[in-house]
């Protein structure tokens, strides 16, 4: 299949629906149903459905490019974990409610929690779908939230994976909108993009976001069944980069970039959000540490290596 | 940006070469300790570089009619992530199978490819490469080494180059020089010449470094006459040349597994000594996931060599974020070590991780320095 028939109009429809207004609505707590009926309508939310059950049939390597352009365009809703739960429900024979539904992993916020109307535990061969009772973070515009009580831990590895390539998507707007502000802003008679202090940022900046892709792409290559130590290199190395990417965005932005009214914080505080959720770096390093240290003696080569 | 970096997979056919290369290898430097293995791509030995050329292991992606294997950029890939991984010396033939096979092959005459590339792939001719000048180091177009064009169609080359890895084990060097213009004329006026080392009026100095080794050189030219044929390429196309070049140079898995012989040898010790708490596991698993995505990015840059393209910036890309890596291990290794002052430490590992440590500002020197490349980057994102 060409990947950009599907993929165009998955980015037409979110650039429609997800404008930064109609983002920043839901934000303020605002009506979703409209921008959801839109996914819904569009078939996209049984991408990962298998064929035989009415879906796309998609392998999630095949989604990736759509979860993160997700992210890149800070969709304000859980199509990505829904993509996901229909998929788990759908194997599992189970009803698939309607509305948003948001995987639940632990005892953090549940991303996307608050505008979900179902929150997904248990296990992928076994999905829990509960009606949704999540309490506000507290934390501003935030659509995260707390379920608590429930216990979907071994959902841990595919909801990374899903965090990962959000991360990914978000990481590489970040990339242009910094690259594109650096272009266009003036400071002492030229772009601040001709600074060589400002480029050296950048540079990093984008060697982060392309690693972050690479990243994501190593949790997404085993589909809905992932590999342990797939997922741990991709939330890692993802968790890693987005709190480097948000440092230097923000950095070269100045202080417009932390205001309300400019879109870069839309992206940043998904970022750390992602970053936290369903294990940060720390966590899945200490996962693959485990993994490694259990496995037969082999050299790092042979163990990154080994499929 | 930068979208054609995707996850490739090597072939089937590159992957099967392993158990036989490894089992080369083994054979080869079983006696070597574990801190000259770590020496790695700096480790110079003659015998094993022949070696390895007579069992099929070099020139591979030169064709077979020059005496190459006639495989490509992925062939060699594995095969130098097996040597990496194992620490074995391939300083010999690493720069000639690198970058002066492929350079030769691509701007060379017949007559240069055939009196060079067989003996190349045998691992019989040793060459390296002279950029850096005692005035000219990250600002590569000022070199003021100069080969002037003589009536008969010779060249008359006097200057200096320095930092010159294995200048004195080379039988030759790809050096490049100003034949035309002055030095105001920066880019232009540049050429690539082979320089036989053995001509009246090279004179080679070894230069000792901080760790003992003699790995770099400076070298001499004092009214060397070099043959018409000495010219790689086109008069005045050297720095175009030398860019492709470099591109070769930056993007292969040397960059991130510099300090994997160090990094193996530290998990041996944990496993021995049987620590496994959360920091120690955490450690591991950060070090094993970043060099596994580095090791993707190595080969997606790789698939771009093999689609024909010269990837420059996203080699550039990989290499300032593999070698920032290969700093942080020994950092990160040693800090480890010395958070257990208690626990003894095999004197082999010891040296390693001391030898690791003092030579990795190496790493974001060779090839191009951090801030060259970021440069590089940056002009790939536009803004410049």
């Amino acid at each position: 299949m060409d990947m950009s028939e599907l993929i165009d109009p998955f980015a037409r429809l979110v650039e429609d629906v997800c404008t930064p207004a109609a983002i920043r609505a839901i934000e303020e707590g605002g009506d979703a149903s409209e921008m959801w009926r839109a996914f819904t309508d569009s078939g996209f939310l049984d991408a990962l459905v298998a064929e035989d059950a009415g879906g796309a049939g998609l392998t999630l390597a095949d989604a990736a490019p759509l979860i993160a352009l997700l992210g890149a365009r800070a969709v304000p809703l859980p199509v990505g974990d829904t993509m996901i739960a229909r998929a788990l429900l759908a194997a599992a024979g189970l009803d698939i409610p309607d509305g948003p539904l948001a995987l639940t992993t632990g005892a953090g916020a549940v991303p996307f929690g608050l505008v979900a109307s179902h929150i997904v535990s248990g296990t992928p061969e076994a999905p829990v779908v509960t009606e949704a009772a999540v309490v506000a973070t507290g934390v501003h515009h935030d659509i995260d939230g707390f379920a608590n009580g429930l216990d979907g831990s071994a959902l841990r590895p595919i909801a990374a994976v899903l965090r990962a390539l959000l991360i990914s998507g978000a990481a590489g707007r970040v990339l242009d909108m910094t690259v594109q502000y650096a272009n266009e802003r003036s400071q002492f008679g030229k772009s601040i993009g001709k600074q060589q202090a400002v480029q050296q940022q950048l540079s990093v900046l984008a060697e982060h976001a392309v690693a972050a892709r690479i990243a994501a792409a190593i949790g997404a290559r085993g589909g809905l069944t992932p590999v342990l130590r797939d997922v741990a290199i991709a939330k890692h190395g993802t968790s890693l980069a987005a709190g480097q990417i948000a440092a230097i965005a923000h950095a070269v932005h100045g202080a417009i970039g932390i205001s309300e009214e400019y879109d870069l914080q839309l992206l940043t505080r998904r970022l750390h959000g992602w970053r936290l959720a369903d294990g940060s770096e720390s966590y899945w390093a200490g996962v693959l540490g485990s993994l490694r240290m259990q496995a037969p003696a082999c050299s790092t080569a042979d163990f990154i290596r080994a499929a | 940006m930068f979208e054609t970096l995707t996850l490739s997979t090597l072939p089937p056919a590159d992957e099967a070469l392993r158990p036989a290369l490894r089992a080369l290898i083994d054979d080869a430097i079983s006696e070597l300790p574990i801190d000259r293995r770590a020496r790695s791509w700096q480790g110079f030995d003659a015998a094993f570089s022949r070696k390895l050329g007579q069992a099929g292991y070099l020139g591979l992606s030169l064709p077979k009619e020059y005496g190459g294997v006639g495989r490509g950029p992925f062939t060699r890939f594995v095969v130098v992530e097996e040597l990496l991984s194992a620490g074995a010396p391939v300083a010999g033939h690493w720069i000639a199978d690198r970058q002066s096979g492929p350079l030769i092959l691509h701007y060379g005459t017949e007559a240069q490819r055939q009196f060079y590339l067989p003996r190349i792939s045998k691992g019989e001719a040793l060459f390296c490469i002279g950029m850096s000048e005692p005035g000219s180091g990250s600002d590569l177009a000022s070199v003021r080494t100069r080969a002037e064009p003589q009536e008969d169609g010779t060249w008359l080359l006097n200057g200096q180059k320095i930092w010159t890895t294995n200048a004195m084990h080379s039988d030759y060097m790809i050096a490049l020089v100003r034949t035309s213009g002055t030095t105001a004329d920066r880019q232009q006026g540049l050429s690539q010449v082979i320089i036989d080392l053995k001509l009246p009026g090279v004179t080679v100095r070894p230069i000792v470094d901080l760790t003992g080794d003699s790995h770099f050189a400076e070298v001499f030219f004092e009214d060397v006459r070099l043959s018409a044929d000495a010219l790689v390429g086109a008069e005045g196309q050297g720095w175009k040349q030398v860019t492709a070049e470099l591109a070769f140079e930056r993007s292969g898995p040397e960059r991130i597994y510099s300090a994997v012989v160090l990094m193996d040898a530290w998990v041996r010790h944990l496993k021995a000594v049987g620590r496994d708490d959360t920091a120690t596991l955490r450690l591991l698993g950060s070090l094993t996931a970043q060099q596994s995505v580095l090791r993707e990015m190595s080969l997606a840059v790789t698939a771009r060599l093999v689609a024909g393209e010269s990837p420059v910036v996203e080699a550039s890309l990989m290499k300032d974020l593999g070698t920032g890596f290969e700093q942080a291990v020994p950092q990160l290794i040693g800090d480890d070590l010395a958070a257990n002052p208690d626990e003894a430490i095999d004197p082999d590992l010891y040296r390693t991780l001391l030898y690791v440590t003092h030579i990795a500002p190496s790493f974001s020197l060779r090839g191009g320095t951090r801030e060259i490349l970021r440069g590089i980057i940056a002009r790939g994102l536009g803004l410049r």
